[in-house]
């Protein structure tokens, strides 16, 4: 077997994986600051608004302040562990970007450009295999923090991901039958061709997997690992400085991700809507129609994350045995029944 | 049990009906309630900039009066030292040598007079026993500061301007514009 280098292909990806993450990175920092924004709006106040103009600086003097604080691993704390966990929630929540289809391909000096890091075609399951990997480093975390509400958020954590990631999975097996493919690419270009989204064919899928999103990303009403008023901080209260940072910026980027991937399974991804790309594409060239792709897909995905933000703030949070509640007995059934539903009907009419 | 007042309110412990029980269409409900609150009017006040009115009686930092020739009015009684709840205030008596008539305006002054604006509970009964009008409670109220011992205001922090020598001064302290003192200074 020969092993063939190609180079540009190797600078191609490197560079799409640099401008992703240090765009994810971005879009965090930005995410918090939007949050307090939104947090404030939503209770009558005005929020950060002193570190430069609209205070559009203050996730800088977040980021500065993070940087300041003294790193303390507490002396009864599993050092590596303590060190990794951390490392993972950033990790997993920066490789789910991989698979994602920012747009469609551009030109760049005649070399055709995939705005994809891996178009791999089990899209859909590596999403899965990593999203249930970010349990582990909340898990790990609390663990290794030897502290008793760590752990009982770490415990409370995984068992609050791994129960919604069923029904999470059975919405997509719906939403397989309907597409017949894992790799999101191709989600994308069959909701482009048809003209139309997912959300039209899955209504109750797309209900069951947004709240299994929130359930998966910690957020309110599904906060359970980092309730404050019971856990004094959860999972992550024996981590300062950067560590903590670390674990709250994954929970941003983990937002984001969702976010995209409920755009992209549900809504057409880089779809615009009412357009049609391929004849705009001969018009105006291929490169703006993708760039726009780029813009109409951040667009859906900053919806995504205003509606995370809005429910934040409008929820209080369940009670462990509502949770597990809501989980087992209601969004499994219900998404048993829309994954028959759907199979009856494609059976039917393929006849 | 009688009521005491006619404002009771039974409140009807019926068990949830199916829309509460579906639990989705509530949230909905409380979503758009706090969407709503994003067009309502803010209620922050951005501080520096945008001051809220003090109230006509408000109690705020001390200031020793001066009479229209500018002397001191306080002769050291010390009545307002035995008026304060909090003990805050203390002072030194001198007698007034004939050279300094235009100064002070009786015979006694107070040589030392401390204010310890971290014990003072803003009571303003200093300015009720005062006897002389010597001391007065203004609309401001102490800045913020890094030090204990900025917090005990001297002589010089609390006299206001002369209005003999520092007219200007007296005006601004006043807190009048600028536009405003010209006018006074002309008219």
């Amino acid at each position: 077997m020969m092993l063939i280098f190609d180079f540009a292909l190797f600078l191609e990806k490197f560079s799409l994986i640099v401008v992703v993450i240090l765009g994810l990175l971005g879009i965090a920092l930005y995410t918090t600051f939007a949050e307090r924004k939104v947090a404030a709006i939503i209770q009558d106040r005005k929020g950060p608004n002193r570190a430069g103009p609209f205070g559009l600086l203050q996730p800088l003097a977040d980021g500065v302040k993070l940087f300041m604080k003294e790193e303390i691993i507490p002396l009864t704390a599993s050092k590596w562990l303590f060190i990794l966990g951390p490392c993972l929630a950033m990790l997993t929540a920066m490789m789910t970007s991989a698979v994602i289809p920012w747009s469609s391909a551009i030109d760049f000096f005649g070399r055709k450009v995939d705005l994809q890091i891996a178009d791999i075609n089990i899209g859909m399951l590596y999403v899965f295999g990593v999203v249930s990997m970010g349990v582990y480093g909340i898990m790990i975390g609390g663990w290794a923090s030897n502290n008793k509400f760590s752990l009982l958020a770490a415990i409370r954590g995984a068992s609050q991901i791994i129960s919604y990631e069923l029904a999470m999975g059975l919405t997509l097996i719906a939403l397989l039958m309907l597409t017949g493919s894992l790799s999101l690419k191709t989600i994308v270009e069959q909701q482009m061709q048809t003209g139309i989204w997912n959300i039209v064919y899955q209504p109750v899928g797309f209900v069951v997997f947004l709240i299994c999103a929130f359930a998966e990303c910690n957020r309110t009403p599904f906060d359970l690992p980092e309730a404050e008023n019971e856990l004094n901080f959860g999972y992550h209260q024996e981590y300062s400085s950067l560590k903590l940072g670390f674990y709250l910026f994954s929970e941003y980027i983990n937002m984001f991700i969702s976010g995209a991937i409920m755009a992209t399974l549900f809504f057409g991804g880089y779809d615009i809507p009412f357009l049609n790309e391929a004849k705009l594409a001969e018009t105006l060239g291929g490169n703006i129609v993708a760039i726009m792709g780029v813009l109409s897909l951040l667009l859906k995905v900053v919806f995504f994350l205003f509606l995370f933000m809005w429910v934040r703030w409008t929820i209080p949070r369940f009670r462990y045995d509502q949770l597990m509640d809501l989980g087992w007995k209601k969004l499994i059934p219900i998404a048993l029944v829309n994954m028959l539903i759907t199979g009856a009907v494609i059976l039917w009419l393929n006849k | 049990m009688q009521a005491l007042t006619n404002r009771v309110k039974v409140l009807e412990q019926k068990p949830m009906s199916f829309m509460e029980r579906l639990y989705f269409p509530v949230i909905l409900k409380g979503m758009g309630i706090t969407f709503s609150h994003i067009f309502k009017k803010k209620a922050t006040i951005s501080y520096p900039e945008e001051k809220r009115p003090f109230s006509p009686v408000f109690r705020g930092l001390h200031v020793l009066n001066r009479d229209e020739e500018g002397k001191e009015r306080c002769t050291a009684c010390g009545l307002c030292a035995v008026a304060c709840p909090a003990e805050a205030i203390t002072m030194e008596a001198a007698e007034r040598k004939t050279s300094e008539e235009h100064l002070y305006r009786e015979e006694k002054y107070a040589a030392k007079y401390e204010i310890n604006m971290l014990r003072c509970i803003f009571c303003g009964l200093c300015e009720e026993a005062c006897p002389k009008d010597a001391i007065y409670l203004t609309e401001t109220f102490a800045p913020a500061n890094f030090t204990r011992e900025s917090f005990i205001y001297g002589k010089e922090d609390l006299l206001i301007p002369d209005p003999k020598t520092q007219p200007t001064q007296l005006l601004e302290a006043k807190g009048l514009t600028d536009n405003q003192i010209t006018n006074q200074k002309t008219s």
